[in-house]
């Protein structure tokens, strides 16, 4: 690679640079941000979460109805390490007895017989401990995944639209893993760990004091010592994960756009800049790999030299005081048993913050405001006529940024009203506003003469349907889909509805018709198709208000066409809101209304727009652009 | 495994000082129990203390020496796993750089994404977490049950009848678990592509009123889930509990053949509490090696779904090619009988039996209903596939006797799904050449008619596009991808429907300056509007894969049927007016 090359990508990626010389200071920056780097470091450090009493007060809420069962645990978890504490004892008085005058076989086997028992308790305990937590762990996730798809559904559309899919997924998943990782087992082991390390104090003290004494002096140099190795190893992961970041982001956007590379002949140039991202990658991960690696080492090491030391205290114990040489081995043994819990602990920290900055995100989505509910006086239409009227109706989706600007205009029911107009005009706004994803600012939306804020919700969606410009379908067989706009539509209306889409062609030709499934969103299809499916959705549906927001706009002209026919038996029955971008398919409209910048600026038929010689007739002579 | 060799060999140090250091851990961890009965059998029981402190000081030394293995260890360990998989990510970044279209559409952009970024994340961690249990866990087994027949013959032959037996429990534990985990995840793949309907879909449901029944098909795959979690969970923890069991039967052996041992005198005391311990590392080890396994099959899913790609035969070269030197100098087209399939044994042909000359310098329109062909006929011109049937020359060589670089030059196309990287407006532009001069830059960039709204943004051409270039609007963005093609000054433009979201007037702008500026190059022009392609020289009506009208406007106007359905779709009023 040349130097000037070099350079240039030096400078473009210079926060992976001073992430590497200064790891300590700053978030992600904007780059880092991107593509999926930031998952897989459970083992390594995180930062504790800001808020994490009230997050596990809630996340215990979860747990309630499973107190009997989170007690039968807790005694299994006592009798547990109770049982291991007092097996590894009962070493002492055998090995005593082994060494003095009285020992003998019938003795020894009535003391193992005894341990045999204690170490069946013991194994039953764990057995069930870990088999009722599993239990009560996954029942706790059901849970909490219920609560967070109900409530998710449940928020306004303006929710969807300014957090990233991505994002929200992410809750569901990542955040949610480290949630079950920590319920199924940090629980248990934090409470082990806490009966273990006092058992074990109790049984050293009980042992001999001079000897525990000692022991427990050496767990601050522990602990100091692993202080130092986390410290430097969150360091080291924080630019391993910036350095990821980077770089994920720029494979996924190259191979995304491969076929552009490719094009371009940019293969060189491509692999150049990867290379060089790669191998900074590298050059950061081996340290932080390498500080994540020795946290065992070190305190293994540690734990081996407070066992030394122990060892040559307890040995001249022995000589000078007499201490019995049962009493030196099981203390031994303690020493270990006691320094174990310390290691698993530093290493569960990491668990427990995860987990309770994912539960955090959790709640966080589960404390969203949900989309108001009905007022208690609101109607229900029944039936709905359709008869639509927008008056002088202002909205923004920001306070300080208003899209639509005094709008008036009605329709009666069965009429067609096409909206044209560039990107942003506030076209799909209109849409928005009348099925109430979003609350207008001023002025009202009636139907049939009442406030649509007065009627109930769902009542108000289930009178309107809708064909979107970007198609979406459900996993499920094409049969499936279509009845989704009603679900007690009978086979024959599916394909009734199918053939006024001009669907039902393409369907039979599928392998296996209607009821070929869908996967992924509709893959196997191409978007025509999926749009003519999505109208049959529309159509099966007996609401009688339809709202068509470029819904034909991948169709091509001959096969929308072809349809035309089918869409005008569609409309005719219903009030129906036509946006478009090819001004060929709103020409037969009862009125059109031409937007600009959120105002109605022209307005009449067809004859009467191009009469007008205004916007209407510049863009439909192709005059000015409709972007 | 024999390719994979290839990035082990620059690091082998690495590879064997790891685990080798890893060996002073294990051979700590095997040495610390016998000093430790020379402590009770010799020192304590002689009332030598000075003896106690001697081997407690090599103790100490002992467990130095570990700390500061497993350190170097891991130092080793690190580099030799993370310079293996920068160096493996890069081969398969190279190789994907030289997939064909082909190879591109079979394996999908997201997997080839998973497969560079998680998938090697795995193999990295299986290598890491191999080559610092390589040594440790069978080393510390094989030690501890030498150590224990140094001990005592008779009692180590304990080991020889528990291991057998545990090995097969623990087998069997894993055997049980494996399948009930695959399906677990296949129960984790559904519910998570209900929760991606469910947001991108929200608009649908919500307007449906769907809800009720989008929760209640979410409780179905939900508690599915649970289901399966449990039923996999149930048998992993059983592995714990019988662990234990043996563990525990080992003890209760050892201690009680050991004591008889010792009330006959034929064992010292202290061997007894180092055996214990012996006991607890074979096991303990072995436990460690099911954990490994168990890991590394995921790992191992993801090294075959890599080698599947490294493995992948480019199917498209230009090894063979006779005229590597020749750039495309004119631009003249010609297709004779060129037939193509998408896949080898699918029944229908995309391109049917298409023949055609385009003279250097026409401008060509193509026009025709979704999916009869147009974006593969144009394709094979940069040869972007290959033809089953036929050929495809420019300037009177097949495309396949140019070298890929020199064709792909000579030919820019505008791709029909079109993207722009990251990074400022100028850094895109110069995709099409990274030399061009500032001139060069903004004459290709007014051509395309994206000079004016360039100049309107704050930053000009230093203006930071997203990725996939989020912040500009449709028609914009396509006609930055004309710009961009354009300043690669090549011999044939192709423009696949790159103009649909650009208005009419825009449009014509840009053809007026095709007309003026680019006369010598060859243009042709995929559209869905008729009036994109009406002036030009030549229009091709393409149905089904086949060509089945071609000439001019008034010739087809005329006597193709397919033609004139198109442009009274489109043009109707005009007609009636």
């Amino acid at each position: 690679m040349d130097q000037a090359r070099k350079e240039r990508l030096m400078k473009k990626y210079a926060y992976a640079q001073t992430a590497a010389d200064a790891p300590g200071a700053g978030g992600p920056g904007p780059k880092a941000g991107r593509g999926p780097g930031g998952r897989g470091g459970r083992n390594m450090p995180v930062k504790k979460p800001a808020n994490s009493k009230q997050a596990i007060r809630r996340l215990f809420s979860y747990l309630e109805n499973d107190i009997g069962k989170l007690c039968v645990v807790f005694l299994c978890v006592i009798a547990g390490t109770i049982s291991m504490l007092a097996g590894s004892y009962m070493l002492r008085p055998i090995i005593n007895s082994l060494t003095q005058a009285d020992g003998s076989s019938q003795k020894l086997f009535r003391s193992l017989l005894l341990m045999a028992a204690v170490y069946a308790v013991g194994i039953l305990a764990q057995y069930f401990q870990q088999r009722i937590m599993i239990s009560i762990s996954q029942g706790a996730l059901e849970r909490i995944r219920n609560d967070l798809f109900c409530k998710v559904q449940r928020l306004p559309v303006r929710f969807y639209d300014t957090n990233n899919n991505g994002d929200i997924m992410s809750r569901f998943t990542n955040d949610l893993d480290a949630v079950g990782d920590m319920l199924n087992n940090t629980i248990v082991q934090i409470i082990s760990g806490v009966i273990n390390i006092t058992g074990t104090l109790c049984l050293m003290l009980y042992t001999n004091v001079w000897l525990t004494i000692v022991t427990v002096l050496m767990v601050p140099l522990m602990l100091k010592l692993a202080g130092m190795v986390v410290t430097r190893s969150r360091r080291f992961y924080k630019a391993q994960q910036a350095a990821l970041g980077t770089l994920n982001g720029y494979i996924e956007e190259t191979i995304t756009g491969q076929k552009v590379v490719k094009v371009f002949c940019h293969e060189e140039v491509a692999q150049e800049e990867f290379e060089f991202l790669n191998y900074d990658l590298r050059d950061k991960q081996i340290f932080a790999q390498f500080f994540g690696g020795i946290m065992g080492p070190v305190m293994n090491g540690s734990g081996q030299i407070s066992y030394s030391v122990t060892a040559i205290v307890g040995g001249i114990l022995c000589v000078l005081r007499g201490f019995d040489l049962g009493g030196l081995t099981v203390f031994v043994n303690y020493s270990r048993q006691f320094t174990r819990p310390i290691n698993e602990f530093s290493m569960q920290m990491n668990t427990v913050f995860s987990a309770l900055a994912g539960a955090e995100r959790v709640f966080k989505i589960m404390d969203e405001e949900p989309e108001a509910p009905d007022s208690p006086e609101a109607v229900t239409l029944d039936p709905c006529q359709g008869h639509v009227v927008l008056q002088d109706v202002t909205f923004g989706y920001n306070p300080d940024k208003t899209i639509l600007k005094h709008i008036s205009f009605y329709a009666k029911p069965g009429q067609k009203i096409a909206l044209v107009g560039s990107t942003g005009a506030g076209k799909t706004t209109i849409t928005n506003l009348i099925t109430r994803f979003y609350d207008i600012d001023s002025g009202s939306i009636t139907i049939d003469g009442i406030d649509i804020r007065n009627i109930k919700r769902e009542n108000l969606r289930s009178n309107i349907a809708m064909v979107l410009q970007d198609t979406h379908l459900f996993t499920g067989t094409i049969r499936e889909n279509i009845r989704y706009g009603r679900l007690d539509a009978t086979d024959e209306e599916v394909e009734a509805a199918a053939k006024l889409a001009s669907a039902h062609h393409f369907i039979r030709r599928l392998e296996h018709g209607y009821d070929t499934m869908i996967e992924g969103d509709g893959a196997n299809l191409s978007q025509g198709q999926r749009q003519l499916l999505n109208i049959a959705r529309a159509a099966i549906s007996k609401a009688p208000i339809l709202i068509l927001d470029e819904a034909t706009s991948s169709v091509d002209t001959r096969t929308e066409r072809h349809i035309e026919h089918g869409m005008d038996r569609l409309m005719a029955t219903r009030t129906t809101f036509v946006i478009a971008h090819r001004l060929s398919t709103v020409r037969n409209a009862n009125a059109i209304m031409v937007l600009e910048n959120g105002e109605i600026i022209e307005r009449g038929d067809h004859d009467e727009l191009l009469a007008m010689k205004g916007r209407y007739y510049e863009l439909y002579t192709g005059k000015t652009e409709l972007d | 495994m024999k390719r994979y060799m290839k990035y082990v060999r620059p690091y082998l140090y690495a590879f064997i000082l790891g685990p080798v250091l890893m060996i002073t851990e294990v051979v700590g961890e095997v040495l610390m129990p016998s000093l430790m009965a020379d402590i009770i059998n010799v020192g304590a029981l002689n009332h030598d203390v000075g003896y106690i402190v001697g081997k407690g000081i090599s103790m100490i030394g002992v467990a130095l020496m570990m700390m500061v293995g497993g350190i170097g260890g891991a130092w080793f360990a690190s580099k030799a796993a993370v310079s293996f998989s920068a160096d493996l990510r890069k081969d398969l970044f190279q190789k994907i750089q030289t997939f064909s279209f082909a190879n591109i559409d079979k394996f999908s952009t997201g997997s080839l994404v998973t497969r560079l970024t998680n998938d090697i994340t795995q193999v990295q961690n299986l290598i890491m977490m191999s080559l610092r249990m390589a040594m440790r866990a069978p080393g510390m087994l094989i030690g501890a049950v030498i150590m224990a027949f140094i001990m005592n013959r008779q009692l180590a032959m304990i080991f020889l009848v528990i291991l057998p037996l545990m090995v097969v429990a623990v087998a069997i534990v894993i055997r049980t678990a494996f399948p009930r985990f695959t399906i677990l995840q296949k129960k984790l793949d559904a519910l998570n592509s209900n929760i991606q309907e469910m947001l991108t879909n929200v608009r649908v449901i919500k307007s449906f009123v769907r809800g009720s029944y989008e929760e209640e098909r979410f409780a179905h795959s939900n508690a599915d889930l649970k289901q399966s979690g449990l039923n996999a969970f149930k048998i992993v923890i059983i592995q714990m509990p019988v662990v234990m069991l043996f563990m525990n039967t080992t003890t209760l052996l050892v201690v009680w053949f050991g004591g008889n041992q010792i009330l006959t005198g034929r064992m010292p005391v202290g061997d007894l509490t180092a055996f214990t311990t012996y006991v607890v590392q074979v096991l303990s080890s072995l436990m460690m090696l099911a954990m490994v396994l168990l890991t590394s099959s995921r790992a191992i899913a993801s090294l075959k779904r890599i080698t599947e790609v490294l493995d992948t035969q480019v199917d498209l070269t230009d090894e063979n090619a006779r005229y590597g030197q020749v750039p495309v100098k004119h631009g003249k087209i010609e297709f004779q009988n060129v037939s193509f399939r998408y896949y080898k044994n699918s029944e229908e042909k995309v391109l049917d039996d298409i023949d055609l000359v385009i003279e250097a310098g026409q401008t060509v329109g193509i026009i025709g209903s979704t999916g009869c062909g147009k974006t593969t006929l144009v394709s094979m011109i940069p040869r972007l596939y290959d033809v089953d049937e036929g050929k495809v020359l420019v300037d009177g060589i097949d495309v396949k006797d140019y070298s890929l670089k020199n064709l792909r030059d000579g030919v820019g196309m505008v791709l029909q799904k079109n993207v722009l990287f990251s990074g400022t407006i100028q850094e895109n532009l110069r995709w099409g050449d990274e030399n061009a001069s500032e001139e060069a830059l903004l004459e290709a960039s007014r051509s395309a008619q994206a000079d004016e709204f360039v100049q309107n943004f704050t930053d000009g051409y230093e203006t930071e596009l997203g990725q996939g270039g989020v912040n500009v609007s449709g028609g914009q963005k396509q006609r930055l991808c004309i710009a961009r093609a354009l300043l690669k000054k090549p011999k044939i433009l192709i423009l696949d429907d790159s103009t649909s979201a650009v208005d009419t007037a825009t449009e014509a702008k840009i053809r007026e300056t095709f007309r003026t500026t680019l006369k010598d190059t060859t243009k042709l022009i995929i559209a869905q509007r008729i009036t994109s392609v009406m002036e030009a020289d030549q229009i091709l009506v393409m149905d089904e894969g086949r060509i089945v009208g071609r000439g001019r406007h008034e010739e087809l106007m005329k006597d193709c049927e397919a033609y004139r359905e198109i442009y009274d779709s489109q043009m109707r009023e005009e007609v009636l007016a």
